[in-house]
């Protein structure tokens, strides 16, 4: 995309589109991917939650995938997963493994 | 029908904005604008306007929550003095860069240190970069006109731009002259409803004031703001035309007295030029041809016009009021830039004058007109830049 | 509509600030905001301090902010929203709104306790109907982990580094929250994100009080306590279990705690997976580890006295 001239410009530098971040990708910070286990998943929500960057999807209350896109890898949903009878149900894998 | 009243600057700028009504007030006391908000709060109290005040804790925040009600949509004023302007110097950065159009009339007068409360144009001089648009006023009259004819400039759809209109502390803030009120429901005809622009409190469409603007941007942002500014003098003067047409009063960029066929001339910002017009036409009446131009409209400047004006002088003195340390008046420079593009220019020296309250007296303006009168015949200039009525 | 505090309603409302913003991974503040905006049922319009949570969710013309939203400087937070929220005022006496709308101030605790208390200070004696919300991370961390007045005794940071003969802040953290009481305001409340529902109870009381409310939110930076991407809500959980961070609200001048540790863990657990009390670890440092122990203690039993006076 061809960078904006000083004539493109919203006045006073106002963002006109609330939540435009969704346009800005930030999956390629992550060095550990998320992977999630459903079958030992008990729906906690807790992932959903403490995710710091919205990348865990819930549809009708309940826990689907991850958002790649968005997820930077931090593994606070794997550190807080309760998981099911002492297993983890999201493991976090080395990127590129 | 215009009411001949006898007013203080203050009181008549309190009035100008109780005739427009502003949705939001910034109040906070500094010498010598107090009285003015003072009033204005009066006005709140007693019904007389619908006006919501924040009777902030310092300027700093006066600006913030006056930069925060114009982002939420609708017509804001304040006001303000030396260390308050101030204070307030970043946020006039952001005010203007937001694009909010907030009317402020700054009451001049000194800065610290040392402490001093009187009249000079240090604090708005030191403003003159914030991208603010600043209009001057020699006495009460100017100074209402004038704080009324700014909510029409700085809201203009193509502006958008907060606005200063400055006066003289004491000198005009505090003394009562003479001058002339447009009814009420004129000021309000004249100055319309206002027109939002991109509001905060429109929910439907969420949009986020102040972004971090990184290398890659902020050059261009600067450079849109600054054709903003290339905007406003002729909306200045299609404003002062239907003000004109309204109240009788004539304004321009500028205003200029006995200029015409002057040899030499003063340039001089606000209260000082009363007394200098009144040496003026006694140098005239000696047959000297002295003259006289008086900024109104400082930001933007009005380069090729005050060029234009300035041109077939043979010696100017720009007065200021303010000083540069180690360098020339602020007002100098201005001129002295204006000038310098035109071949035949009139050769110019720099006087600072009144600082703190310092009296302008007639026999200022006289040893002034006495050496250009020289420096026209031929003599050389010895000092470019001088201080007038300072005790050795 | 008010939603029930349970995970499965929250998460189907709209989040209200996306993703696409631009805060390390790991950070604690997107969670805070986060759970402030799932508990906030009405329309709402924030202003922002300079600080991470500023810098990060909206830069150029990326805002990861649904809701009207406005930043203007550092130390004016409060200033700036008692300004968007007295022109409300405005519009709506002239009939020219008539929605119910919240007003959120958020920042940092360089932004609130330092350089913004006279702002916050102001606003909250002025009576704007608003909450402000500090979330402290306890430095000046958008900077580079600099020193404020929340940074915790014998933390190191990069302008009170823990060096061979000063180990680290030798001052104790302002204490805010009952400053903030102090000034008669309707509601002060100290949260945690670990603690997440009372973190939203406690937002949706303070919106339901008219004035100006102030909330104090432990928000960790694993940057600057030099911990792990991961360990946000962890740590946020020692913080309270070891009542370095208590939980409790002052409504009306009474203070209540609204949560007590069964067990009260000691403060080094909360510290020890911290790079920047690390040195305290050492044994010449022992005597200042003890001393935050100390601090701690004096602190909860103060606090616990000021509960049961009401
Ligand atoms: S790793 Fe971090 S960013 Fe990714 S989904 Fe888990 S909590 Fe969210
Ligand atoms: S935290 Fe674990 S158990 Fe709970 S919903 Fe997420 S993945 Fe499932």
């Amino acid at each position: 995309m061809k960078p904006k001239g000083w004539k493109d410009l919203a006045p006073g530098a106002v963002v006109l589109e609330g939540g435009s971040a969704v346009n800005f990708k930030t999956g390629s910070w992550r060095a550990f991917r998320p992977v999630w286990k459903e079958e030992n998943c008990i729906q906690c929500l807790f992932c959903w939650l403490y995710c710091p960057d919205m990348a865990i999807k819930v549809k009708d209350g309940k826990r689907a995938e991850f958002d790649y896109d968005f997820c930077k890898g931090c593994g606070i949903c794997a550190l807080e997963c309760p998981g099911k009878k002492g297993k983890k149900a999201i493991e976090m894998v080395e990127e590129g493994k | 029908m215009a009411k001949v009243v006898a007013v203080t600057g203050n009181e008549a700028c309190a009035n100008a904005l109780r005739q427009v009504n502003p949705d939001v007030c910034g109040i906070y006391p500094i010498t010598p604008q107090t009285d003015m908000m003072q009033r204005f709060a009066s006005f709140i109290a007693d019904g007389k306007v619908d006006t919501e005040s924040i009777l902030v804790e310092s300027e700093h925040s006066s600006m913030s929550a006056c930069i925060g009600a114009a982002a939420a949509g609708g017509r804001v004023v304040t006001a303000t003095s030396s260390q308050g302007l101030a204070l307030m110097w970043e946020m006039l950065h952001i005010a203007s860069g937001d694009r909010l159009p907030i009317i402020m009339p700054v009451v001049n007068r000194a800065l610290s240190a040392p402490l001093n409360i009187h009249g000079d144009h240090s604090d708005a001089m030191g403003a003159r970069d914030t991208g603010w648009i600043q209009i001057w006023s020699e006495n009460a009259q100017e100074s209402y006109d004038n704080t009324i004819q700014a909510f029409r400039i700085g809201e203009h759809m193509d502006i958008r731009l907060p606005v200063m209109v400055c006066l003289d502390g004491f000198i005009i803030s505090h003394s009562i002259e003479r001058m002339e009120y447009l009814e009420d429901d004129e000021v309000k005809k004249f100055v319309g409803e206002f027109k939002n622009f991109l509001p905060l409190l429109n929910l439907e469409k969420p949009i986020s004031y102040g972004p971090l603007i990184l290398t890659d941007l902020y050059h261009e942002y600067k450079r849109a703001q600054h054709e903003v500014m290339t905007k406003v003098k002729d909306v200045v003067l299609d404003v002062a035309k239907d003000f004109e047409k309204m109240s009788g009063r004539k304004y321009g960029l500028f205003e200029t007295y006995r200029l015409d066929d002057a040899d030499i001339a003063l340039v001089i910002l606000n209260s000082a030029a009363g007394t200098s017009k009144d040496v003026i036409d006694t140098f005239r009446d000696k047959g000297i041809k002295a003259g006289l131009l008086k900024p109104r409209l400082f930001r933007p400047f009005p380069y090729e016009e005050v060029a234009e004006a300035l041109k077939s002088v043979k010696a100017v003195c720009v007065m200021d009021r303010a000083d540069s340390f180690g360098g020339y008046g602020p007002l100098f420079m201005e001129i002295t830039s204006a000038l310098y593009h035109i071949k035949e220019r009139p050769v110019l020296i720099n006087k600072i004058y009144g600082l703190g309250g310092r009296d302008y007296l007639p026999s200022h303006a006289e040893l002034v007109f006495n050496e250009l009168n020289e420096i026209a015949k031929g003599a050389k200039v010895k000092n470019i830049k001088e201080y007038i009525g300072v005790r050795e | 509509m008010a939603t029930g505090l349970t995970l499965k309603e929250l998460s189907k409302k709209e989040d209200r600030l996306t993703h696409g913003h631009r805060m390390c991974s790991g950070c604690g503040a997107p969670t805070v905001v986060k759970m402030v905006l799932l508990a906030t049922d009405y329309p709402v319009i924030a202003s922002n301090a300079t600080g991470c949570l500023e810098v990060s969710t909206c830069i150029s013309e990326y805002t990861a902010w649904k809701i009207p939203w406005i930043h203007t400087a550092f130390e004016n937070a409060a200033a700036t929203l008692s300004g968007v929220e007295t022109m409300y005022r405005s519009l709506k006496k002239r009939g020219m709104i008539d929605k119910e709308i919240k007003f959120i101030a958020f920042g940092g605790d360089g932004g609130t306790y330092d350089i913004g208390l006279q702002s916050l200070s102001g606003a909250m004696e002025r009576g704007h109907d608003m909450i402000y919300i500090c979330y402290d991370n306890g430095a000046y961390m958008n900077t580079g982990i600099q020193r404020s007045s929340a940074t915790p005794l014998g933390a190191d940071t990069t302008t009170c580094p823990a060096g061979s003969v000063i180990p680290g802040k030798l001052r104790s953290r302002k204490d805010l929250t009952k400053i903030m009481a102090a000034h008669n305001i309707p509601y002060a409340a100290q949260a945690s994100p670990s603690h997440w529902m009372d973190l939203m109870k406690k937002v949706k009381k303070a919106h339901e009080i008219k004035g100006p409310k102030f909330m104090n939110i432990l928000s960790p930076c694993n940057r600057g306590w030099r911990s792990k991407t991961n360990d946000s809500i962890t740590l946020s959980k020692l913080a309270v279990n070891s009542c370095y961070w208590p939980l409790y609200e002052i409504e009306d001048g009474v203070t209540k705690i609204t949560y007590t540790p069964k067990e009260k863990v000691p403060v080094a657990e909360f510290m020890k997976p911290q790079g920047r009390f690390k040195h305290l670890f050492a044994p010449e440092n022992e005597w200042l580890l003890k001393a935050v122990q100390e601090e701690v203690d004096k602190e909860w039993e103060k606090l616990q006295k000021e509960a049961k006076c009401g």
